[in-house]
């Protein structure tokens, strides 16, 4: 390690949130966004942020455009947090072959507006994060790349809470899994929303579900 | 210092003191909140004890728990839970207002008007689960791991108050303090089945109510068909996708329920009663299983990716490698594995084997004496151990002889001598053999007839179970090809009907058992691969083993009432990667139809 970044790392773990994993585990690997800016990994992308994370590859024909699509809809579905509390970060897992600019055009050719940032970098990097985030004590699955095009993370570092799901799932349940990572609201306002929730309970004959996403409307 | 204030502090110290020696002999670090019944006074006994979280150690560096000596604590036995009066009183509406997580109006409230009340607060505390390590921090029902066990009877309808008393700010990286309990398997109205998508957070509570009662209730009156009994449960928390962490950090207990042929009396002078070994920690013992990972300051390790993994140290009723003493009669023993994902391969030394009188807490028709048990997480086998014939002096070791998973790390002598060839790390207790006691316990030849299973059937469905390795992971653990998702509903059985359910492991290259587990009744096993089902198949039950290339066909009942329940993989790990499917029961057939319109769409 580079003494600048041993001091960068050392000034970023006395500033991070006290439960965080901090840049000691994630990394403080310089990556590039789509826009071509250099970005550090931990102190620009994860600390005291609300993130999700998938892996992709601009070529990827099978699996990728409809998850792509689908989180384009779970971005709508959260009302507008997308870019103002929650980041969604789209990490490739071809290096090699994706450059910024390569990320850009499929970030425009899908749609995808602000918040929504598609990274790549130093292959040996991102291999590193990868394992950080997804790794499932299985070394058969944590080799190989092909595993993980359809894997969400999502990390809220201000609380260490880790969830994730299959991108593949249903828009509702993706995003009830991103919020399953919000900090806990005051206990007040949980129960004013639970009367509401109770209210539809009691009107409707078919028990749900997700109790949660009942107190959305 | 005043002198009245000295004199205040004197005797809370005082309380304290005895509170604490109490705790020490049972072998608890904080707890023993059981005895306490004002919420408000087990708060502030929390306020004062509420651990801090400790910081989990590096999975990545980390090489094995540390070293601990054999037999070095006695078989802790959990506190029976006290029947309290809750404040507020428990409604059949949810009292939102008063703090209880939404849910639907309790099903047959009136009918089944609890008797008793208890309360359960889930809360971290400290628990030495050996004498050589520190004290880890866990997630408890009143302070003890596993919780406290409930005991009642068939005919006493109960309501049990789950407090949510777990830290608001969490910060273990594991784990979400969030929680729904299931009594597993209970004849339990959906509202208080601990359904995994009706979780609730820190600062509520909710209560799930319990009839005791038969399945069968409405079509055979009284307390229903007494042959539907089930005497062995247990209680867990189910939150979706956090299942395993959140039992592995603590939130466990047993429920026992008794009748008048399961009596819990050996000495019952009752025709009918069994007269099986009794007396609860006494000749009727639980041994709940629990295997773990402990870092060097004694915390439990876990994956932030959710992911518990199998631990290297094997634990009973939260004690590693503990010892019982045991007199030469019979006893009941009750064997509970919490998972989240071991299954354990039980075997005696010297020559003892088990008799086995109940499968998943159901009586078998005749016992069924084996030498080994293979013990799926979830199951539970009540069997009998006769120690009459060992001489005072010996030891007889419970050994796990697993030879597929991650293995027990001992790394100290056993301060006492094994027989030839067992090995220290396969051991997870021992029994010494003390004294001598009068038996008045009999097992009966014949337990118990099975209900009738020879009725009209409504409906079929099949269940594939696959781990598919050429998906990527988070799709690999799939129901039917699809993943858990509370708002679908996959399946849809009518009030009172019977239905064929086929679980299927044959697709395309699975590789994984997967311990099948399905809510509300209890099945019957029709055929296993075509063939009959082996012996300890052969009684009612609850979870079911699935190996690859398995087809397991079962009877089902959809009895008494309605709404939403599961079927899923109960390989924790699993079941938290969605490998678990809603279905439900509805009230008729037009119902069905209304259903599927509004519902499935």
């Amino acid at each position: 390690m580079r003494r600048r970044e041993f001091f960068a790392d050392l000034a970023s773990n006395l500033s991070r949130p006290s439960a965080s994993k901090g840049p000691g585990f994630y990394t403080n690997a310089v990556l590039r966004t789509h826009d071509d800016k250099p970005i550090r990994f931990y102190d620009d992308l994860i600390k005291g942020k609300h993130a999700v994370i998938n892996f992709m590859y601009a070529n990827c024909e099978s699996a990728c455009p409809a998850i792509t699509a689908n989180l384009l809809k779970v971005q709508k579905a959260l009302n507008g947090r997308v870019g103002r509390d929650i980041f969604f970060y789209s990490i490739t897992l071809k290096p090699e072959e994706d450059t910024p600019k390569a990320l850009k055009e499929y970030a425009e050719m899908h749609g995808v507006k602000s918040g929504w940032t598609f990274l790549t970098g130093d292959p040996h990097d991102l291999t590193t994060i990868r394992f950080k985030l997804t790794s499932m004590d299985h070394p058969a699955f944590d080799l190989d790349v092909a595993q993980h095009t359809t894997t969400i993370r999502v990390i809220n570092d201000s609380i260490n809470r880790w969830t994730g799901c299959s991108a593949q799932a249903s828009v509702g349940t993706i995003k009830q899994v991103i919020l399953w990572a919000d900090p806990p609201k005051p206990l007040e306002e949980r129960i004013r929303e639970n009367k509401k929730i109770q209210a539809r309970i009691d009107k409707i004959e078919v028990l749900p579900t997700w109790l949660g996403s009942l107190a959305d409307d | 210092m005043p002198k009245k204030r000295k004199k205040d502090l004197e005797s809370s110290k005082g309380a304290s003191q005895t509170t604490r020696r109490d705790v020490l002999k049972m072998g608890v670090v904080a707890g023993a909140a059981t005895v306490l019944t004002s919420r408000k006074s087990l708060r502030s006994v929390y306020a004062q004890s509420v651990p801090p979280e400790p910081t989990v150690c590096d999975a990545t560096k980390f090489h094995n728990s540390p070293r601990t000596t054999p037999f070095m604590r006695q078989l802790p036995i959990p506190p029976q839970l006290q029947q309290t009066t809750l404040s507020p009183a428990p409604t059949q509406q949810a009292n939102i207002a008063g703090g209880e997580a939404p849910r639907a109006a309790h099903q047959r409230w009136n009918e089944f008007l609890p008797v008793k009340q208890y309360a359960l607060h889930a809360a971290p505390a400290l628990w030495q689960f050996h004498p050589e390590l520190p004290p880890s921090y866990v997630w408890a029902f009143n302070g003890v791991f596993p919780g406290p066990t409930l005991i009642n009877n068939y005919g006493q309808p109960v309501v049990v108050r789950f407090y949510n008393d777990l830290p608001t700010v969490h910060t273990l990286g594991f784990a979400i303090p969030e929680i729904t309990i299931h009594l597993h398997n209970g004849h339990t109205a959906s509202e208080s089945d601990g359904f995994a998508g009706d979780f609730f957070g820190t600062g509520l509570f909710k209560d799930n109510h319990y009839a005791n009662i038969y399945a069968g209730f409405d079509a055979f009156g009284g307390l229903g068909d007494f042959r539907e009994a089930q005497f062995s449960y247990w209680y867990h928390d189910h939150r979706a996708m956090f299942t395993a962490a959140n039992t592995y950090l603590g939130l466990v207990g047993m429920y026992w329920l008794f009748d008048n042929r399961d009596s819990g009396n050996e000495n019952s002078m009752n025709p009918n009663a069994l007269r099986l070994p009794s007396g609860y920690g006494v000749h009727d013992i639980p041994l709940i299983f629990a295997d773990k990972t402990f870092c060097s300051d004694g915390t439990q390790l876990a994956l932030s990716t959710g992911i518990v993994p199998e631990g290297d140290k094997w634990t009973v009723n939260g004690a590693i490698q503990p010892f019982m003493r045991v007199n030469r009669r019979k006893y009941r023993f009750r064997l509970l594995n919490t998972g989240p994902q071991r299954t354990w391969f039980h075997q005696l030394t010297n020559g003892f084997n088990f008799k086995v009188i109940a499968t998943d807490g159901n009586l078998l028709e005749h016992p069924i004496t084996v030498n080994q048990i293979t013990h799926s997480v979830a199951e539970r086998y009540d069997v009998i151990i006769d120690f009459s014939t060992a001489n005072i002096g010996d030891f007889i070791y419970l050994l796990n002889t697993d030879n597929e998973g991650i293995p027990q790390y001992v790394g100290r002598q056993s301060p006492s001598p094994l027989p030839q060839g067992v090995k220290i790390q396969d051991v997870v207790m021992r029994f010494d053999v003390v004294g001598n006691e009068t038996d008045n316990s009999q097992v009966p030849a014949t337990l118990t007839q099975y209900p009738n299973i020879n009725v009209p059937i409504a409906a079929t469905k099949t269940w594939e179970f696959t781990r598919d390795t050429s998906l990527p992971l988070a799709s690999q653990f799939q129901v039917n090809g699809l993943t858990f998702d509370a708002n679908r509903s996959d399946h849809q059985a009518v009030k009172g009907t019977a239905e064929i359910w086929t679980l299927r492991n044959l697709v395309p290259a699975s590789d994984w058992t997967h311990p099948v587990h399905i809510h509300f009744e209890e099945f019957r096993v029709l055929s296993r691969n075509g063939g009959p089902p082996p012996p300890l198949e052969t009684g009612r039950k609850d979870v079911i083993r699935l190996p690859p290339g398995n087809e397991i066909v079962l009877f089902m009942q959809f009895r008494d009432f309605v709404g939403k329940y599961l079927i899923h993989c109960h390989n924790m790990n699993h079941e938290d990667n969605f490998m678990m499917v809603r279905w439900d029961i509805v009230d008729s057939l037009a119902k069905k139809e209304t259903f599927r319109k509004e519902v499935v769409g």
